[in-house]
């Protein structure tokens, strides 16, 4: 019997996995945005001495790693597994940086849901008992994210008023069975919904059912109510797809504005950047939880948060051929507190 | 949660689209289309003065506009034209060269065969494939009625 479980999709932990480190990379864009203040390093041009951008982007991973690493104060060999996930075909900047940190690796795809699947995962082998530490990372880079799924950079085209701005970034949690938080105390893992969105520039309104869904069932299976929280936050909904979210999750009776906010409309200054609808992206909530809500933890300013990363489940060979885009959020609790 | 009729959150999501500035975004197409054609006639002036007759001109007018064309997108101007001209910029020759050099410098480190040569036309092959298919199909037409 699964005796952790709690309702449908959810899971108590009954010890729960701590959040020893985190480290957060971001690109220049995002360095110069409202968050610029809780990022550890903010690279300079969008290559960081590589020859491409996939290889920054997998340098930007394998840096995160490390970085969550020294903070942390261990070294790779006491990391039993790595989870990571970004967005390039076949996840090469995942496994690309899985090489050189010779950590035992679990490559996710969950598109820019990975941050929380990442954790999930993590957090469930360490409470089943299979690890002690683990290392959760994705990232993203805009401009491997437009050459793989939109246009060449220099092209003069026109964004649409909804499209998102890809996130340059990878942020890494470090998860472990002994610490005093803050812990990961319940995870929710979503389904993939479908509410039939064709328009690949308009992913936040293809997501938000999705984020909406999960979040109506945690509350559900946990019994938790939205003023049990601190903060709600979905991982790159942006402007439209965080207003479509909203509206879903009151028609179900639960009232999250006074909590609710979004990863992609934290980072960027949409007016002042030119982001449009704001950020997306793997990196896009890595960055938010492990640079700013992270901090902001440790700080007791939040003590319990719950985090929604949501991903787009489309391909460029699925959008070509007419598919609809298929959404899934996963969410996790994190608090202060074990209670 | 009940399950979406996807009908009714199209129409939902629609409304919650901003609206694009349809005037000022013409404008803007307008004045740039028009600055960069008014240029491609000083260019033909200029070559007609210096010599060439009218048939050498209407080649080398679309020669410049290509070579700059080029030349501005490879020095990261075009794409920032583009973006607020929209088909101001896309339309004239100009952007035509744009959409051919832009990816070729874009798989470069795919290599010159697989990246360049193999992605060139990856934007402006569809406009290619169409243009000269219709222009055949008017062609023949054209044939046709003038029997």
């Amino acid at each position: 019997m699964a005796q952790k479980k709690l309702g449908k999709q959810t899971v108590m932990f009954q010890n729960p996995p701590s959040i020893m480190a985190t480290s957060s990379i971001v690109g220049p864009k995002e360095g110069q945005g409202p968050l610029k203040d809780y990022f550890d390093i903010i690279i300079q041009d969008d290559l960081w001495g590589e020859e491409s951008w996939e290889k920054c982007e997998s340098k930007l991973q394998q840096e995160a790693v490390r970085l969550a690493l020294s903070n942390a104060k261990i070294v790779e060999s006491q990391v039993d597994y790595l989870f990571a996930g970004d967005l390039l075909n076949q996840i090469i900047a995942s496994s690309f940086s899985a090489r050189s940190l010779q950590i035992p690796f679990f490559g996710l795809y969950g598109a820019c849901s990975t941050m929380t699947e990442s954790i999930s995962l993590g957090a469930m082998i360490i409470d089943g008992g299979y690890a002690d530490k683990v290392a959760c990372v994705a990232s993203s880079h805009f401009s491997t994210a437009e050459r793989q799924y939109r246009y060449p950079l220099e092209l003069g085209n026109q964004r649409p008023l909804t499209a998102q701005w890809t996130v340059t970034g990878a942020g890494a949690s470090i998860l472990t069975s002994q610490g005093e938080g803050p812990y990961v105390t319940h995870v929710t893992t979503g389904k993939v919904i479908d509410p039939g969105i064709k328009d690949s520039n308009n992913m936040g309104a293809a997501m938000a059912p999705a984020a909406a869904d999960v979040i109506v069932q945690h509350f559900k299976d946990t019994g938790f109510k939205p003023s049990d929280y601190d903060l709600i936050i979905t991982g790159d909904l942006a402007s439209i797809g965080k207003d479509i979210a909203e509206d879903l999750i009151k028609k179900e009776g639960y009232s999250i504005s006074k909590v609710y906010s979004d990863c992609g409309v934290k980072i960027f200054d949409n007016e002042v950047q030119d982001t449009h609808a704001g950020g997306s992206g793997c990196g896009c909530s890595a960055v938010v939880f492990n640079g700013y809500i992270y901090k902001e933890l440790l700080q007791n300013k939040l003590n319990k948060i719950m985090l929604i990363s949501t991903g787009a489940l489309l391909s460029p060979t699925s959008a070509q051929q007419g598919e609809s885009i298929p959404g899934i959020a996963h969410a996790v609790t994190i608090s202060n507190s074990i209670s | 949660m009940k399950n979406i009729n996807k009908k009714d959150y199209e129409k939902y999501v629609n409304k919650k689209i901003p609206k694009p500035k349809i005037i000022k975004n013409c404008m803007w197409a307008f004045v740039v289309g028009g600055l960069i054609s008014t240029f491609g006639q000083l260019i033909t002036n200029f070559v007609i003065d210096n010599g060439l007759d009218e048939k050498e001109a209407a080649i080398a007018t679309p020669v410049i506009l290509i070579f700059l064309g080029a030349l501005f997108t490879g020095l990261g101007i075009y794409d920032k034209l583009g973006k607020k001209a929209g088909a101001g910029s896309i339309v004239p020759i100009t952007g035509f060269a744009n959409s051919i050099v832009s990816p070729a410098m874009e798989f470069k480190r795919e290599g010159f065969v697989l990246g360049v040569a193999a992605k060139m036309f990856t934007v402006a092959g569809p406009v290619l494939v169409y243009g000269f298919g219709s222009s055949v199909i008017v062609g023949i037409i054209y044939l046709l009625l003038k029997r």
